[in-house]
């Protein structure tokens, strides 16, 4: 987006709603409880809002909340991008909000995969048998999203020498922040053996390699940023934003698997925020797998490409590491309710609040979050400061 | 007795058709744009590199080596869970294109990147056939 548009908007509240095993509500009812959670951290009421950004697994799911919640938006954006959508919904609210067509956007999400176990055996809701996808890829029985990120790591292991101790480095380092996050799913200790020793789900990528299977809901409410000024908490400001889109499912035409557009929305956020790479304090990546983040940490320029073995060694991305990330332990252990997007977003909001206790970092005034979407088919780089 | 569980099979469109109409027949066939000369995969009623329209269906050499691969050890459906482990791969022909297919025969395991491979075909239906690969060394 064009460099005008830095800080023209700011993240005003966030929340999670209840997270981990929820078997007694609904995606939709999770998503309402993030949304005025979020509102109450803003200090608006539902009657405020004029926008409405949902996703979820269901169908219509802006119609649904709002009907839900008893709104009537005049602006709703339901884009489905896979894990990164709700990070895209923040930059849709921003155009939206500079065209004056609405003014308070609610973003939310919610999954209840972990209780209606629709994501068991690794397999997602697959595409019809006539479409590309399920004519060239399903038959032949590849695990998504596991597979496609197994078929990188072993690109990154055999091009760069990656073992699988390095990608272990980071599913502990997770854990070590997940142990200072009271919310986190997973907090008991593990260890690089521990995790080198779970089974193999599809080479050369482990279970403790995947990030979780939760429930779990969240919601951000977007401002302009003359709103943000008489609210309640210090508002997070929109410096810079970019997205790329590549493929679907069938990445057959994707070169090169161990680049793939990330680079661009760095360098565009960045260039849009007017900062650089040194100047960020709080990094959140999605991971959804351990490779995921070497790859991200690499394409986002943070270390040479091919050296994110090296540089996440010896608990550099863990508390008091060298290049300390995802404080709240993310997908891999404090909790995946299948699109971490929003996730991302509400860790890197409340390290910028000064909010995160035990894993606060020390200096916290301008935030990276990076996520793809599907199987590195999308990506969005955004940088938020205060 | 439960039946047998059924594989996911391709369900081919007008476009498609003539890709799986040679796999049954044993024959590995892709478009060649006959306006810049390049191949292309999946099928699409365009060339994707120069947009023309003067697509032609054209058998390939069925050579290529493998780009990436992973063995599985979990399986998405009860049918591919009785082949555990197996592999899948992303082989790229040597006239260019990639597609999917899983490594079978012997040695299949051994698969590596690089590793070159050529093509078969398995029948999965009365009308259909896959195109999988054999590694070659």
């Amino acid at each position: 987006m064009k460099s005008s548009l830095s800080r023209s908007v700011a993240i005003a509240g966030v929340a999670e709603s209840d997270l981990g095993k929820v078997p007694g509500k609904s995606a939709l009812e999770l998503q309402a409880q993030a949304a005025r959670l979020a509102l109450e951290d803003a200090g608006l009421r539902l009657r405020d809002v004029d926008a409405v950004f949902a996703h979820t697994d269901d169908r219509f799911a802006s119609l649904q909340l709002s009907e839900f919640l008893n709104i009537r938006p005049a602006f709703v954006d339901s884009t489905n991008v896979g894990g990164m959508s709700n990070l895209l919904h923040v930059q849709r609210a921003m155009a939206a909000i500079h065209a004056g067509m609405c003014e308070v956007a609610l973003i939310t999400y919610g999954s209840t995969q972990l209780s209606d176990g629709s994501r068991k055996g690794g397999a997602v809701a697959a595409d019809g048998p006539h479409t590309p996808r399920g004519q060239f890829i399903l038959p032949y029985g590849h695990l998504s999203p596991i597979g496609y990120y197994a078929m990188v790591a072993q690109l990154h292991m055999h091009r760069y020498g990656t073992t699988h101790k390095d990608l272990a480095e980071v599913a502990v380092a997770a854990r070590r922040w997940a142990q200072l996050n009271p919310k986190a799913y997973r907090r008991e200790p593990t260890s690089i053996d521990e995790v080198m020793a779970s089974p193999v789900v599809a080479s050369p990528l482990r279970q403790r390699d995947c990030c979780l299977v939760t429930d779990g809901g969240g919601a951000m409410v977007v401002v302009s940023a003359e709103r943000a000024r008489d609210l309640r908490r210090k508002p997070v400001y929109v410096l810079g934003a970019a997205e790329t889109h590549a493929h679907h499912y069938t990445p057959f035409n994707t070169a090169d698997w161990l680049d793939t557009g990330v680079a661009a929305t760095a360098d565009q956020a960045f260039r849009m925020a007017g900062v650089s790479r040194a100047d960020i304090d709080v990094v959140q990546i999605y991971d959804h797998f351990t490779i995921g983040v070497l790859q991200s940490l690499e394409e986002l320029g943070f270390c040479p490409r091919g050296e994110g073995g090296a540089f996440v060694a010896d608990g550099a991305l863990g508390p008091g590491g060298r290049f300390p990330i995802n404080t709240s332990g993310g997908g891999l252990s404090y909790g995946h309710p299948g699109m971490f997007g929003m996730f991302v977003a509400i860790e890197a909001v409340r390290q910028l609040r000064g909010e995160c206790g035990e894993r606060q970092l020390p200096k916290a005034e301008l935030a990276l979050c990076h996520a793809p979407g599907l199987v590195f088919s999308c990506n969005t780089t955004m940088i938020l400061g205060v | 007795m439960s039946e047998a569980p059924a594989r996911p099979l391709p369900q081919p469109t007008d476009l498609t058709r003539p890709y799986w109409q040679a796999a049954a027949e044993g024959e590995l066939h892709m478009q060649h744009c006959g306006a810049c000369g390049r191949w292309q995969f999946y099928p699409r009623p365009f060339c994707i590199h120069c947009e023309a329209e003067a697509l032609q269906w054209r058998a390939v050499s069925g050579l290529g080596r493998i780009y990436t691969y992973t063995v599985n050890h979990r399986a998405p459906n009860a049918f591919m869970k009785a082949r555990l482990p197996y592999v899948v791969a992303i082989v790229e022909l040597d006239e260019g294109p990639r597609l999917m297919a899983n490594i079978q025969g012997e040695g299949a395991l051994d698969a590596a990147i690089g590793k070159r491979v050529k093509v078969l075909f398995e029948p999965v239906s009365d009308e259909l056939a896959l195109p999988q690969f054999a590694l070659l060394e």
